[in-house]
């Protein structure tokens, strides 16, 4: 049998950090958690995910941009889907189909919190069959 | 079609007629714009004629080569600088030494078009531009009508109203769905977890009637003598059960029966939040110490913990609105992030003063102070 994808959920709502779980648990991947940009930090120097779902906003407004641009550096390969609520409630849109942004915010997706979760299971599958 | 006037200083013909060129029919569409615009091109071989169409026709961007016959192009940007013209300058250059990018930027050049560059390159760069131009136009327009602000308060504070809503929903899904098990034990952290986040909401919305009072107060402000100590005994006791739960003995030491003039019912917010507060980032154990101090005209109240504490930069944010203290150590710690706010709002508009000093894992001390008589 084939090992089951590990993926990395970083959020520092912990509702959402177990209701995520929960469904990608039973969509049959592995998940660990952090609820912070340190702790996932520190994590990620100990493991390499398979792919790797980070929330925007934590301690600091950009976390999930820092958290991005250090997990792209240490592992170039590692698929990164940002997940925000930003859009939604802010207006203020990111698209990582521009250029510009895709640039300097090295994320492969982003995505918005409440999509659905075939959509959002859809995503994940995608980038993880994109990999070498 | 709003138009931006750009205006080419370049001493190469080809590199002025290109630009024209390649702008002719490029437009600049944004989300948020709700128009594209377009370009108008002027062009000057020299920065003495560059500086003439700068005060005839007062171009919006200027794309400025720094190898010029007469004067460099530096000294253009600092002509600009110096007459405060509200104009954004890119420099072209073939090669930019770092000094010279240094001094340009320091003098605002906003973006460097290398030389050659691709129509592509120059219309990414146009493109930023506009962004930044139009974006500018649309912070002013919003801080004139006070919108901005307003603006940000209801998008954070939509934030957190849908937070909560969003979590319970997802729960309640995972209930209709049964994916945790089919029995009634299987949910109770889930069940719990959905309290949580509906108390903490209840909390936002009192949170938010208190910040609309204190935003209004002074039309219908009940100014009578207010006795301090009172009030304080008041919040200690409308916060003991909290205090019960965590170990944490609150005392309050001072001057006795300080009567100042004042609205009760603000008195008892400020102290309120104060003394909650200094319970729910405490340790489990420690204790918190009201003080009351006469200041002549003033009288001040200090409240001290022995908690957790808080670093310069995090206090620097503190009496923002919605703004918590996020880190390991406040992760369980529910708040709406608007406590502290209300109380330098209803502080401020005594003409008092609220100020913080505060060390990690030892402790903070909040003082406020307010006039014995209100103004």
């Amino acid at each position: 049998m084939k090992p089951k994808p590990l993926i990395f959920l970083v959020d520092d709502d912990i509702d959402y950090l177990f209701q995520a779980k929960v469904k990608l648990e039973k969509a049959g991947y592995e998940v660990i958690t952090a609820e912070s940009q340190k702790e996932a930090e520190e994590i990620i120097n100990k493991m390499k995910p398979d792919l790797a779902i980070l929330d925007l906003m934590m301690e600091n407004e950009d976390s999930g941009f820092i958290l991005c641009y250090k997990f792209k550096k240490k592992y170039p390969d590692l698929p990164i889907i940002i997940a925000t609520a930003v859009a939604a409630e802010t207006g203020i849109s990111f698209d990582i189909h521009d250029e510009n942004n895709r640039k300097w915010i090295k994320a492969d997706c982003f995505l918005e919190k409440g999509i659905r979760t075939d959509i959002f299971l859809s995503e994940i599958e995608k980038l993880l069959a994109k990999k070498p | 079609m709003p138009t931006l006037k750009i205006l080419v200083v370049d001493d190469e013909p080809g590199i002025r007629s290109g630009v024209a060129r390649i702008l002719r029919n490029f437009r600049v569409d944004y989300p948020f714009m709700e128009e594209a615009y377009d370009f108008e091109v002027f062009e000057a071989s020299t920065g003495e004629m560059g500086i003439e169409i700068i005060e005839s026709n007062q171009p919006d961007i200027i794309l400025l080569d720094n190898k010029l016959p007469g004067i460099q192009g530096i000294e253009v940007l600092e002509y600009i600088k110096k007459k405060q013209y509200n104009i954004i300058v890119a420099m072209i250059t073939s090669y930019a030494s770092l000094e010279l990018a240094v001094k340009a930027t320091t003098d605002g050049a906003y973006d460097f078009i290398p030389k050659p560059f691709t129509p592509q390159e120059l219309k990414s760069s146009v493109e930023n531009i506009t962004k930044k131009i139009f974006l500018k136009k649309m912070t002013t327009r919003l801080q004139e009508s006070g919108k901005q602000v307003r603006f940000q308060f209801l998008s954070v504070l939509s934030h957190e109203l849908k937070a909560p809503l969003n979590a319970i929903e997802g729960y309640l899904k995972m209930i209709r769905e049964r994916q945790l098990g089919g029995k009634i034990e299987d949910y109770n952290d889930v069940i719990e977890r959905m309290q949580d986040r509906i108390r903490g909401m209840r909390t936002l919305i009192l949170d938010l009637l208190d910040l609309t009072k204190a935003e209004t107060s002074q039309v219908k402000r009940n100014i009578v003598d207010t006795n301090i100590n009172q009030i304080i005994r008041n919040a200690i006791d409308t916060m003991q059960p909290y205090s019960i739960q965590k170990e944490v003995t609150v005392t309050i030491k001072g001057l006795d029966n300080v009567v100042i003039k004042a609205d009760p019912n603000e008195m008892e917010i400020i102290m309120n939040n104060l003394i909650s507060n200094s319970i729910k980032y405490n340790k489990e154990g420690g204790s918190v110490t009201c003080d009351v101090t006469d200041e002549g005209d003033q009288i001040g109240i200090s409240v001290s913990d022995t908690g957790i504490g808080m670093t310069e930069q995090e206090m620097g944010r503190l009496f923002q609105d919605f703004v918590r203290i996020k880190n390991e150590k406040t992760r369980n710690i529910t708040g709406s992030g608007l406590g502290l706010s209300i109380v330098k709002k209803l502080v401020d508009s005594y003409n008092g003063k609220i100020g913080v000093s505060s060390m990690p894992d030892q402790g903070s001390t909040f003082k406020v102070s307010l006039p014995k008589v209100a103004k």
